[in-house]
């Protein structure tokens, strides 16, 4: 029977990655309770700071993303996954502004996390890596700021978990953010979308191939659990309405179902593909990592159960966006955010843009979007003395 | 910027969308520039059903104010923060409810009164949040509604009523004299009133008195909550 079919992993040499690394000597205390340390920070930058050191803006990835915003990928040879808001001209314009994108703590392409080697064992950490958070990631956010001389961001943006990233930094160091723009975000996860991580996990530790863990230790690696997992996430991604536009009930490449349980449909060999690619650039355990990251995110938790708290003084601009089709972080999740800034007083846009695209419409062309954000960020730029532009 | 259905616009005809460019002063609407003279400089102010922000552009650039908008239109958010207005959409229904008491000094609801489904409670809302409110809405008692309705027997409809009831978001149209005693009720002070007849023209008359009724096209107020803050 025709299942997921992988192909050859690419040698790893991550070392000519393009990009930065900063190692931070000091350990870092995690939430967990854990000092952890030293570790490694891999990050991208576009643009060139100016001499006030006035005009960077933090671009926040989400749970596969990394740091190559508007580069191609080094595994895969794709385009950024921001290439369609960052560049010249682009709303992120990269001559306007100096963009900085870190990989996340516990990601899989340059930044510690679980396949890296563990100094003490010498063997790739697997599931001795601690379990992070959201605001594990930005304390190791401001590190590297601070190891850049940047006290204060312009913007601090991210779509996803990118937009959590972006509240935690906005509650964490709110005199460090001028500007702060979450999209398709929420301030906790939700019941609906820990049960979906949970179903990719299980995934994954179900493949005999992930060795509670210990794959790489041992020259394996638990791709069908990843792929499955990637498969399930990737539907939550899209909308009921984008997946029947995009397949229908289309078949593959023949002129009647087969009878059998091979790709009849485009929609499965979609996702086949999705799942199959996705082996290449992604480690299992970031995966478990990361995804219990975002699951343990619940900002108001933080702040003694009130979201409003956790903005309480804040001085940032805020500029809240959702999207009709996403059924992950549907917009009462947004709406929640915008009610807890009004309660605090905070100054805040919030638009809701009409797409079918789901989830994903952050990473896609919507010229709604791109037409807000520019706005918003004009009006910004002219607060923060950085000029105003067409 | 028509609206798509039954309480999808906060705006009561097409008359009273802002069309004018934000912050473009002495074109802004004849209402609108009654209720900017209103408004101090400097103050916090927050317009509710702010269109494309005409007058929160105004406010800011002609007065300072630190203004902040909802609206329910996509196209007016985006009209606005691409203005650098901060805005959100949303209603006077839903979203005014997560403000803190005395959050601005002036809640603007300008046209959109007739619009919302809990008339009554977003007034008080409006006093609540607002050490002031300025409410103006479309005057039902006006002599030439009251003949048409007389003379035709059908819904009026008029510059400032475009719909046909049949689609029109202003499903709780009042008079003046409804509006006053709707404040009594509830123990809301009016502190001024403004009327405006066809052309928009203001004249002072008793907001209690039966003529402001018959002559008003469009009524302004200036509320303040009991305790009087």
């Amino acid at each position: 029977m025709s299942t997921l079919i992988f192909p050859r992993p690419r040698a790893r040499s991550d070392q000519d990655w393009p990009g930065y690394r900063l190692l931070v000597r000091a350990p870092l205390r995690l939430d967990c309770g854990v000092d952890f340390g030293p570790f490694t920070i891999a990050y991208q930058t576009y643009g060139t700071l100016n001499p006030d050191r006035s005009n960077a803006i933090l671009v926040c990835h989400a749970l596969t993303g990394d740091q190559y915003a508007a580069d191609p990928h080094p595994l895969t040879e794709k385009p950024g996954w921001w290439e369609t808001m960052v560049g010249p001209g682009k709303v992120l314009d990269t001559e306007r502004y100096f963009l900085i994108c870190p990989n996340v703590l516990g990601g899989c392409m340059g930044t510690t996390g679980p396949q890296e080697i563990d100094p003490a064992s010498g063997q790739p950490w697997a599931l001795s890596f601690p379990v992070i958070t959201i605001r594990d990631m930005v304390r190791a956010q401001k590190l590297l700021l601070d190891h850049l001389g940047i006290g204060s961001l312009f913007c601090v943006i991210g779509g996803s978990m990118g937009a959590m990233q972006v509240l935690e930094w906005a509650a964490s160091y709110p005199d460090s953010v001028f500007a702060a723009v979450p999209i398709a975000g929420a301030a906790r996860h939700s019941a609906q979308n820990i049960a979906f991580h949970e179903v990719g996990r299980q995934a994954i530790m179900a493949d005999p191939d992930w060795c509670g863990g210990r794959y790489l230790s041992l020259d394996r690696k638990p791709v069908r659990g990843l792929a499955v997992a990637r498969m399930a996430a990737h539907i939550t991604y899209l909308s009921e309405a984008a997946l029947h536009r995009k397949f229908g009930r289309n078949l593959q490449d023949r002129l009647a179902v087969t009878y059998g349980f091979d790709a009849d449909f485009q929609v499965e060999s979609y996702l086949r593909h999705q799942g199959s690619t996705f082996v290449d650039r992604f480690d299992a355990n970031s995966y478990l990592y990361i995804t219990r990251a975002m699951d343990y995110f619940d900002l108001a938790a933080e702040h003694g159960g009130s979201l409003a708290r956790a903005f309480e003084g804040t001085r940032s601009r805020f500029c809240i966006i959702s999207f009709t089709s996403d059924w992950l972080f549907p917009t009462p999740e947004s709406r929640e955010i915008v009610h807890a800034l009004n309660a605090a007083a905070a100054n805040v846009s919030f638009v809701e843009i009409a797409t079918d695209n789901g989830h994903d419409a952050f990473l896609l062309h919507e010229p709604e979007l791109f037409e807000t954000l520019h706005g918003f960020l004009n009006g910004c730029a002219e607060h923060r003395g950085l000029g105003r532009r067409k | 910027m028509a609206p798509s259905g039954e309480g999808a616009a906060l705006s009561f005809g097409a008359a009273a969308q802002a069309t004018v460019a934000p912050g473009a002063a002495g074109e802004l609407r004849q209402d609108l520039r009654l209720i900017a003279e209103m408004i101090e400089p400097g103050s916090r102010v927050l317009d509710i059903g702010c269109g494309d922000g005409a007058l929160l552009g105004y406010l800011a650039r002609q007065k300072r104010v630190d203004g902040r908008g909802i609206e329910l239109s996509q196209s007016g958010v985006n009209a606005c923060v691409g203005h650098g207005l901060s805005v959100i959409q949303g209603d006077a229904d839903r979203d005014l409810q997560a403000y803190p008491d005395g959050a601005f000094d002036v809640v603007v609801l300008s046209q959109t009164l007739q619009a919302t489904h809990r008339p009554r409670r977003v007034v008080e809302e409006l006093v609540r949040i607002g050490r002031r409110a300025i409410v103006s809405f479309p005057n039902f008692g006006f002599w030439r509604i009251r003949l048409r309705l007389l003379t035709t027997g059908r819904m009026p409809v008029s510059h400032c009523l475009v719909y046909p009831w049949y689609e029109t978001p202003n499903i709780h149209l009042c008079t003046i004299r409804d509006f006053v005693a709707l404040c009594d009720e509830i123990g809301v002070r009016v502190d001024r009133s403004v009327t405006l007849d066809r052309h928009g023209q203001p004249y002072s008359l008793d907001p209690r008195g039966s003529l402001a009724n018959l002559l008003a096209e469009q009524g302004i107020f200036v509320l303040c909550g009991s305790a009087g803050l």
